[in-house]
């Protein structure tokens, strides 16, 4: 006899249903033709359509996504060479405030990070002339050095679990310390690297409140735009918005998810063939 | 790199006869206040398999990095082929290495593992592809040559790991513990695939293992280690049949040990008296004298078991306590009158029959041994 | 090069020999200095600024403070006030409340979540714990928004609330509808749907880990499922709970988005305060002195947090090296 767990069970089951109720109510409403987003009158795609139309939304997201992709790739970049300081050099001038350095912005509440960093970009327009207007560049710099952090925690913890016979290895037939790097190291680290990019690319893009301090004028990403939209209510060009978002990101997590599902399936059937065929 | 086209050619006997191949001179290495390897001097032939034996611990992995250049020592220094390459980084050293975990690289196939090292060769590319054809013949992995790490077993695995570190030609090859992540059965047959392997190549072999018997086997001599020194080097009959001190007769086998004080030494034969066994007398080999207190070592193999009393001048009685039976040979834990329990080896030369004696539990025997199968430990 | 004589050798050659060799110096000062540049220009100097605008006093200039000259030094009124005005304890008291009771509900919720997936079957915990990441994935924004949607006066969710209460309590609590949006409650509420992940996540990585025959050895000797939960489960989970713990609390406290959309005005929460007064009062020292107060509740559980993790990664670095 085994016994089963059918109280947690029950929980998982009430515990998703938390996920994704709200969720999935804000879909159905989405399709509401009523104006008013909380009653139901029938349903409708029209609000869908007015989106496409909406100048502003548009802008928005053309807007968000160029900062992601330059903010995410930056911080990868940044963020990879600090994961290498941290896991691979164990001894130099300042390793204390470094480490420091990388922690705390994930624990530092967004407010006060945005708040400093307008006061800089203030007192730096004061003081040296730059930045005279704020918005894509004060943004970008905001969104590399919050996420930057992530990635550089995401490849140190990378190469602390990697194997590193693998390097001495080819170190051992002959290449040099920074060919060692190309050849071995960054190929074998490349799906940290590749998931560092998609959660920084995932923070900027998703980030409301050190936008909302480090934006100037005429600047508005799209969760800005989302927020100031929200702050007045609840209305069904909001739900199709997000509805579009969500079925964006949840297929792209799902079919990513899927890939590496199947990747880990294959390796291990080569695996056990392997094991078989030399028996 | 200096060394590399020289380190592809076959290498040449340029060294003046006589001088050794390998030169470990006074090495210590500290690790903060801990010293994992403590003045250790040896030299190896060219063409040797050299092994260094020890338990966990002992510095001899430490060792092994020091020849391959990824730890420096804290003082001594290291010849290759005449060559100090104390100093030598290790991509720069006529020596490749088979790491413990293989160490393949997960990205690349088979293929691409085993060229790795040639890149850095001047090589054109069909001497590289042939090279490494070469190689996979050398291990038997012909229709392997396309295939990634993960889908290769454990020991086709470790041949690549081999192949790769051969491809270069190295001088001096290490092997760190090539053989443990093997299961039993491939181990023994791998065992002999290494052995002429180095036979066909010529490459002088350095082994580190923490297992008696694949030193014993692979190796034409050994250096046992304990905590960062070398015990003792020589064979392997060397180190079973006379060990120098007590460490390396427990390390290796297993052994009876018995504290006693000589009482007279006369024409190579030492009188000691051992409180269990009373007067006994011994091949005395080394330098003893009458008076020194010292350890008499003897192998369980080296007891003879009798139910009468033998002839033999040494001889004593005891109990059988209990027996394990292994098939070709059993064990005997025998008690001796002062309580002193003793193992004792016999072979199951015949099948157990009508009239044969068997000894069993309980039963009263007598264990006697020749003088020259005991051992004098002074150390 | 000499004979070494000494295991102490001169530091010179030492170092240059170690130089030569990649993982110890070399062009690791360049991989290094390009980060930590980087860093310090953008969070630590802005950091400092904080620090130091805590103590400037506010002057109607532009930028609005002074810093020396006719002004003090060190101006520590608005530390002061900190702890004289009714309006920033009530905002530490609200944040504090607020983020302890969401910690402490989405702990409750999320154990059973996170063993449930650990004792689900192989197959099913990777979906379950992929079905647990996706909405941590999606906007966080919108998933306060799809709440808003949830919670307004007469949606269905609201409509349900309202038939439940109603038939449970006596004629003459009856309510129209349950007063949700824009209360305290609603701010708990969806801070727990936005960081229930947290807490699942570090728990389940812990409880997957943990050895099932420690229970059936418990049960052998004669514990029930209950008792071997208490004295097996609960124990080891320690590291869990607490990683959990703070990757909740720690946003929870300085959060600025959730209450904004559906708490409560009168009783705004610290990171609410730092808001209003930096760009509604543009008090940049007061709004500075009420971050740095945030910093030093947030200090406390980060202490704990820190010390339990170097715990858990020098108990791991030991068993790797005896390995």
């Amino acid at each position: 006899m085994k016994h089963r767990p059918w109280f947690l069970y029950t929980m998982v089951v009430f515990g998703l249903a938390f996920f994704y109720v709200p969720i999935l109510s804000m879909i159905v409403y989405s399709f509401n033709a009523s104006r008013l987003a909380t009653v139901w009158g029938g349903w409708s795609t029209k609000w869908y359509g007015e989106l496409f139309q909406n100048e502003q939304v548009l802008e928005a997201a053309i807007l968000s996504l160029k900062i992601a992709v330059v903010s995410a790739t930056a911080a990868t970049v940044l963020g990879t060479l600090a994961g290498f300081a941290l896991a691979r050099v164990k001894r130099f001038r300042g390793r204390t405030l470094f480490s420091g350095l990388v922690t705390a912005p994930l624990v530092m509440p967004e407010v006060i990070t945005g708040i400093a960093s307008l006061m800089l970009f203030i007192l730096m327009a004061q003081w040296i002339g730059w930045p005279q207007r704020r918005g894509f560049s004060t943004i970008t710099i905001a969104h590399i050095t919050f996420s930057l952090v992530f990635v550089a925690t995401i490849i140190r913890a990378r190469l602390l679990s990697m194997d590193r016979d693998i390097e001495e290895a080819a170190v051992d037939l002959g290449s040099r310390p920074w060919q060692v790097m190309w050849d071995v190291t960054l190929p074998v680290i490349s799906p940290a690297i590749l998931a560092g990019w998609l959660l920084a690319f995932t923070i900027s893009l998703d980030d409301v409140v050190i936008t909302n301090f480090t934006t100037g004028p005429g600047n508005t990403t799209l969760p800005i735009l989302i927020w100031s939209k929200v702050k007045l209510g609840v209305t069904p060009d909001i739900n199709a918005l997000a509805t579009i978002t969500v079925c964006i990101v949840g297929l792209g997590v799902v079919v990513a998810g899927l890939l590496l599902n199947r990747a880990e399936k294959r390796r291990q059937k080569d695996e056990a063939m392997a094991y078989q065929e030399n028996r | 790199m200096a060394d590399g086209p020289a380190a592809l050619e076959a290498p040449v006997a340029e060294a003046a006869a006589g001088a050794p191949f390998v030169r470990v001179e006074g090495v210590s290495k500290k690790f903060g206040t801990f010293l994992a390897v403590d003045d250790v001097s040896f030299d190896i032939a060219r063409g040797e398999i050299f092994s260094l034996l020890g338990g966990s611990g002992c510095g001899k992995t430490t060792l092994l990095r020091m020849l391959a250049g990824f730890e420096e020592p804290t003082k001594g220094r290291i010849h290759i082929d005449g060559r100090d390459v104390t100093d030598v980084p290790p991509y720069e050293r006529p020596v490749n290495m088979m790491f413990q975990s293989y160490a393949l690289f997960p990205h690349m196939s088979v293929e691409k593992n085993i060229a790795y090292g040639l890149k850095h060769e001047p090589l054109s590319r069909g001497e590289r592809a042939d090279r490494v054809a070469e190689m996979l013949e050398l291990v038997q992995l012909q229709d392997y040559g396309g295939r990634k790490p993960h889908q290769i077993s454990g020991g086709q695995r470790q041949r690549v790991a081999l192949a790769r570190a051969l491809a270069r030609a190295p001088k001096l090859l290490l092997l760190d513990e090539p053989l443990a992540a093997l299961d039993k059965k491939l181990r023994e047959h791998t065992q002999f695939e290494l052995m002429s392997i180095q036979e066909q190549t010529g490459v002088t072999f350095i082994v580190v293992t923490h297992d008696q018997e694949e030193a014993m086997t692979l190796s034409s001599r050994m250096a046992v280690m304990e905590k960062g020194r070398i015990r003792q080097i020589g064979t392997a009959t060397d180190i079973y049949e006379y060990p120098q001190n007590r460490f390396v007769a427990d390390f290796i086998g297993s052994i009876n040990l018995f504290e006693g004080q000589v009482r007279a030494v006369s024409g190579g034969v030492a009188q000691v008296e051992v409180e269990e066994l009373g007067q006994v007398s011994v091949t005395a080999e080394g330098e003893v004298a009458a008076g020194q207190p010292v350890t008499l070592a003897l192998r369980p193999e080296k007891l003879s078991l009798s139910r009468t009393e033998p002839e033999a001048q040494n001889r004593v009685a005891g109990t059988v306590e209990s027996l394990a039976y292994f098939g070709k040979d059993s064990l005997y834990r025998i008690r001796l009158a002062s309580g002193r329990v003793v193992s004792a080896n016999a072979p199951n030369a015949r099948r157990g029959g009508e009239g044969q004696w068997v000894a069993d539990w309980e039963d009263d025997v007598w264990l006697s041994f020749a003088p020259s199968s005991a051992i004098l430990l002074v150390e | 090069m000499a004979a070494i004589t000494d295991p102490l050798e001169d530091e010179a050659s030492r170092r240059r020999r170690l130089g030569r060799w990649f993982h110890r110096q070399g062009y690791m000062q360049g991989i290094i200095a390009i980060p930590y540049i980087w860093l310090v220009a953008w969070f630590l100097v802005p950091f400092l600024i904080i620090f130091a605008m805590s103590v400037a006093t506010r002057t109607p200039t532009a930028p609005p403070f002074g810093f020396g000259g006719e002004n003090p030094l060190l101006n520590w009124s608005h530390y002061e006030r900190l702890f004289t005005d009714s309006l920033y304890i009530r905002a530490y008291l609200t944040s504090l409340v607020n983020a302890v009771a969401a910690t402490a509900l989405c702990l409750v919720i999320g154990y059973p979540i996170a063993l449930g997936i650990a004792r689900a079957s192989r197959s099913w915990r990777s979906i379950l714990l992929m079905l647990v990441i996706l909405p941590f994935w999606t906007s966080f924004l919108l998933r306060v928004y799809a709440w808003i949607g949830l919670m307004g006066t007469n949606s269905w969710f609201n409509e349900m609330l309202t038939a439940v209460w109603n038939g449970l309590v006596p004629q003459a609590w009856e309510l129209a509808y349950v007063p949700l949006m824009n209360t305290n409650a609603a701010v708990i509420l969806v801070t727990i749907y936005s960081y229930l992940p947290f807490m699942i996540l570090p728990l389940y990585a812990n409880l997957e880990r943990l050895d099932l025959t420690l229970d059936e050895a418990a049960m052998d000797l004669g514990s029930r499922p209950m008792r071997v939960f208490w004295d097996i489960t609960l124990p080891q989970s320690v590291p869990g709970i607490i990683a959990g713990g703070m990757l909740v609390f720690i946003p929870a406290c300085g959060e600025f988005i959730i209450p904004n959309l559906v708490g409560s005005a009168s009783r705004p929460m610290i990171g609410a305060v730092i808001n209003d007064e930096f760009a509604y009062a543009r008090d940049w020292p007061m709004a500075s002195t009420v971050a740095v107060a945030l910093l030093f509740l947030l200090v406390v559980p980060l202490m704990v947090y820190t010390w339990a993790e170097q715990r858990a990664e020098d108990k791991a670095r030991a068993r790797e090296q005896e390995g």
